[in-house]
């Protein structure tokens, strides 16, 4: 997952500050050094770095902190709270003007993902209850509409467009078109192209003139290194950004570029792409961000992929049967397929707390085939010894292995994952019980 | 990560040490510095972008200008962004001490070398510069165009096409948008200037409309395109292209896929498969997996080369979209972690921007820029 690199770095960083009871001025400056370092090779910006590190430290040096009981701890809160004021504090709203249709222009580099982005970004805007229409202004990639069209087609969205004709001529024309097809946002899908490419940021330039947008969002690619700051800064010298999508996040990138943009251009982030599926599209909480990027997991985020994708009675019935610990076999094999269709699982581990670093030998078991396996597996036991895991002896084994076309082996994995799962799971309610005893978070209803 | 526990030896650590004091205190003062530098920066990016203009019209005049300064043109931003500072770096820094090299450090990590190589580079610098019993700023150029023309310089760039058995067989592969399927348009047209008989085969059969961009590319080249339906298997699509190939007499087959991201294990998987296929049907093949890495890419490139390495056996990267700002300083820590050479480089829209990588023309163009400035 995007961030686990530096996830790891400062993890380790941390955990020798929080070990000592005395932090002295020393100590702190030596764990800043090493965050820099972290953070450069995680791709922030150079001068990103020194100010972000400048700040912690003159907040960290500070006579209260040091002097804290916890002052490991402490400079960690400072570390999030920094880090999350870089990334812009709040997660930020699409801001659509009154006026109809509403205008949104995604610009960016060649191969960010503009395409499949205003895609996404349609598919968001029709859950909403939006009409948004797709407008094809890249007229030089080959087959880009021909690209935009597919797409439109499977979200269901009208997809207007005009040939190779003047990007300028198309855009202005959509807006036509969508007041008169009762369209209420309009999208422009603009072409690729190089930020120092004169000629080409004057064709944007013409464009935000001719039909003066809304939002115009930059699409910067999650894994681009120091020459984001480079690109961010000439698109919005250009054109007066008004936010930034941040694509590919759901690849092993440490995602410095997500910590510089903010701070060079002043937009803020505000959706993020995680995946190929159209609706791989989510609001970039930078609070939640920063949780993650410390280690600290992501339980909000986790809480509300949930709730959008479990039935609420299950899942009640299933938090019962977790906090009474009569979690069975069933119940797990029923838990692995909804947890899947939640996402990646190794992506939805990692957002609880405490969990990123243990889950690193865990993640290559679990894949699809793996889940074929474990199902076969299953049902292949008695229902006695789905309900008790316990009773399944060598024999049994023997036969649940031949029954299910796996090797012992394979049974007695599936057995310890289980049993691990079952832990896991323990861990989670005690946390969360606990958290919601303190306050500080709203009381969770889990639905493992 | 790795860096700190490759520096464990005692005595190495007591340096780290030491340099890092020296990093900071040079920080402090290098953030006074730079506010002045930048309004001079400001003024040379003006005066350059005018230059790079010049280049542009006299290139559209004189379309077969030498291949040495079409690439120094192409690379005239790569430059003016290592090489000015250095450059600048050697000016001001008359004499070799331990700020000089701090900041050398600093512009290699800005131009995406990355952490360790750039300390490592440095170090080397520091070292034969020592050795050299070199004082003065000015030669250390030398030394530092010698260090990274060594880094890129040590392996073979020349494509493996000339094959006993045809068809030879590219397979090219990559992260999303890296800039695959321009890529082999431009590829298929270089090997078609060559009198080589090319054929396509549409191996993204996943992204909406890869096979249409392919087919586009196809026809303005002028070579044949093997496609099955968007949603076929790659597998068979890779398959039915290579017997086509052997079919036809083709020289030349390439083959393109989807873009993954390196950490999604089942796409992974697939691509192994289809180099499995593909080795099956030709023993000797894929003669060549090249790896299409965008030079705006920070250090995740690392990650890419190292897992796609894994999965098909990468045998050399095309380096994309050097026409840009970007640094492509990434290019040294592939090369010398993973032992990977970077082949081609793309430096343009055009279908005749696709280059053979250079390392000596690469390094001396790299940190030439400032003197031609002057």
């Amino acid at each position: 997952m995007a961030f686990e690199g530096l996830t790891d770095r400062l993890q380790d960083i941390f955990r020798k500050l929080r070990g000592k009871g005395k932090i002295t001025e020393e100590d702190v400056k030596v764990a800043m050094r090493e965050v820099r370092l972290a953070l450069l090779e995680a791709d922030v910006n150079f001068k990103v770095v020194k100010d972000f590190i400048n700040r912690v430290k003159d907040r960290a040096v500070g006579q209260e902190v040091l002097q804290s009981l916890t002052p490991g701890q402490q400079i960690i809160k400072i570390v999030y709270d920094e880090m999350t004021e870089l990334m812009g504090g709040k997660e930020s709203k699409l801001n659509l003007g009154s006026k109809t249709p509403s205008v949104i222009m995604a610009v960016g580099l060649q191969g960010a993902g503009k395409t499949t982005t205003v895609a996404k970004l349609a598919k968001t805007l029709v859950k909403q209850g939006r009409r948004p229409l797709l407008v094809a202004c890249d007229v030089y990639r080959p087959a880009a509409i021909k690209q935009l069209q597919v797409l439109g087609e499977q979200i269901g969205v009208p997809v207007f467009s005009m040939g190779q004709n003047n990007p300028v001529d198309i855009a202005r024309a959509s807006l036509h078109h969508a007041k008169s097809n009762n369209r209420d946002i309009v999208i422009l899908d603009t072409a690729g192209r190089l930020h120092i490419n004169e000629e080409l940021m004057e064709e944007l330039k013409n464009i935000k003139e001719a039909v003066n947008p809304d939002e115009i969002l930059l699409v910067v690619d999650a894994m681009t290194g120091q020459d984001a700051v480079n690109v961010a800064e000439a698109f919005n010298n250009d054109l007066g950004l008004t936010g930034v999508i941040l694509t590919k996040l759901d690849g092993d990138t440490r995602g410095g570029a997500a910590l510089s943009v903010k701070a060079v251009t002043g937009c803020p982030i505000k959706y993020v792409g995680m995946g190929e599926k159209l609706d791989a599209l989510e609001v970039f909480h930078p609070d939640r961000m920063a949780s993650r990027i410390l280690g600290m997991g992501d339980i909000l985020t986790l809480v509300e992929k949930a709730q959008a994708s479990f039935d609420e009675k299950k899942a009640r019935e299933m938090e019962r049967k977790i906090r009474k610990q009569e979690f069975t076999l069933e119940d797990f094999l029923e838990q692995m397929q909804q947890v899947r269709a939640m996402g990646p699982l190794e992506e939805i581990l990692g957002m609880i707390p405490g969990l990123g670093k243990q889950l690193k030998g865990m993640k290559a078991e679990f894949d699809e085939k793996e889940l074929a396996h474990i199902e076969a597996i299953i049902k292949s036991m008695t229902p006695e010894e789905r309900r008790n895991p316990e009773i399944i002896n060598g024999s049994r084994k023997k036969r649940i292995a031949r029954g299910s076309g796996t090797r012992v082996q394979d049974v007695n994995r599936l057995l310890k994952q289980f049993e691990e799962s079952r832990k896991l799971m323990k861990q989670i309610t005690d946390l969360t019980s606990k958290k919601g005893k303190k306050g500080g978070l709203p009381p969770i209803k889990f639905p493992f | 990560m790795a860096f700190f526990d490759r520096f464990k030896g005692k005595k190495r650590e007591e340096n780290e040490e030491k340099r890092k004091e020296a990093n900071i205190k040079a920080e402090e003062d290098r953030a006074e510095k730079t506010a002045n530098d930048e309004a001079k920066e400001r003024e040379e990016a003006l005066l350059r972008k005018d230059q790079g203009k010049e280049g542009e019209e006299e290139r559209k005049e004189n379309k077969r200008a030498g291949f040495f300064e079409r690439f120094k043109q192409s690379l005239s931003k790569t430059r003016a962004n290592i090489g000015d500072k250095i450059v600048n770096l050697v000016k001001t820094n008359k004499k070799l001490d331990d700020d000089f090299y701090e900041e050398l450090e600093e512009i290699l990590i800005q131009a995406d070398v990355g952490v360790e190589t750039s300390l490592e580079l440095v170090e080397n610098i520091r070292k034969s510069a020592r050795k050299n019993k070199i004082t003065d700023s000015e030669k250390v150029m030398d030394l530092i165009k010698e260090e990274t023309a060594r880094i890129l310089g040590v392996y073979d760039t020349s494509l493996r096409v000339e094959t006993d058995e045809k068809p030879a067989v590219i397979l090219v592969v990559g992260v999303n948008g890296a800039g695959k399927t321009t890529s082999i348009a431009k590829l298929a047209y270089r090997f078609k200037q060559e009198n080589k008989k090319v054929l396509l085969a549409a191996g993204d059969t996943f992204r909406a409309a890869a096979i249409d961009q392919l087919q586009i590319w196809a026809d303005r080249v002028g070579v044949e395109l093997i496609k099955h339906q968007e949603g076929a298997d790659p597998g068979a699509v890779v398959f039915d292209a290579i017997n086509a190939a052997k079919a036809r007499k083709a020289d030349i087959l390439i083959i393109d896929t989807a873009g993954r991201l390196q950490n999604k294990t089942n796409l992974m998987k697939e691509i192994s498969k289809v180099r499995n296929i593909i080795e099956r049907e030709i023993p000797s093949a894929p003669h060549e997996v090249l790896l299409v890495i965008d030079a705006t890419t920070g250090q995740n490139a690392v990650s890419q080369a190292k897992i796609f390495k894994e999965a098909t056996g990468v045998t050399g990267i095309i380096l994309t979209k050097l026409d840009g700002t970007a640094k492509g300083g990434i290019v040294l820590s592939i090369a010398k972690e993973l032992n990977i050479p970077v082949k081609l480089v793309g430096i343009g829209e055009g279908m005749e921007d696709l280059r053979t990588f250079d390392p000596v023309l690469f390094a001396e163009a790299l940190l030439e820029a400032g003197e031609e400035n002057e």
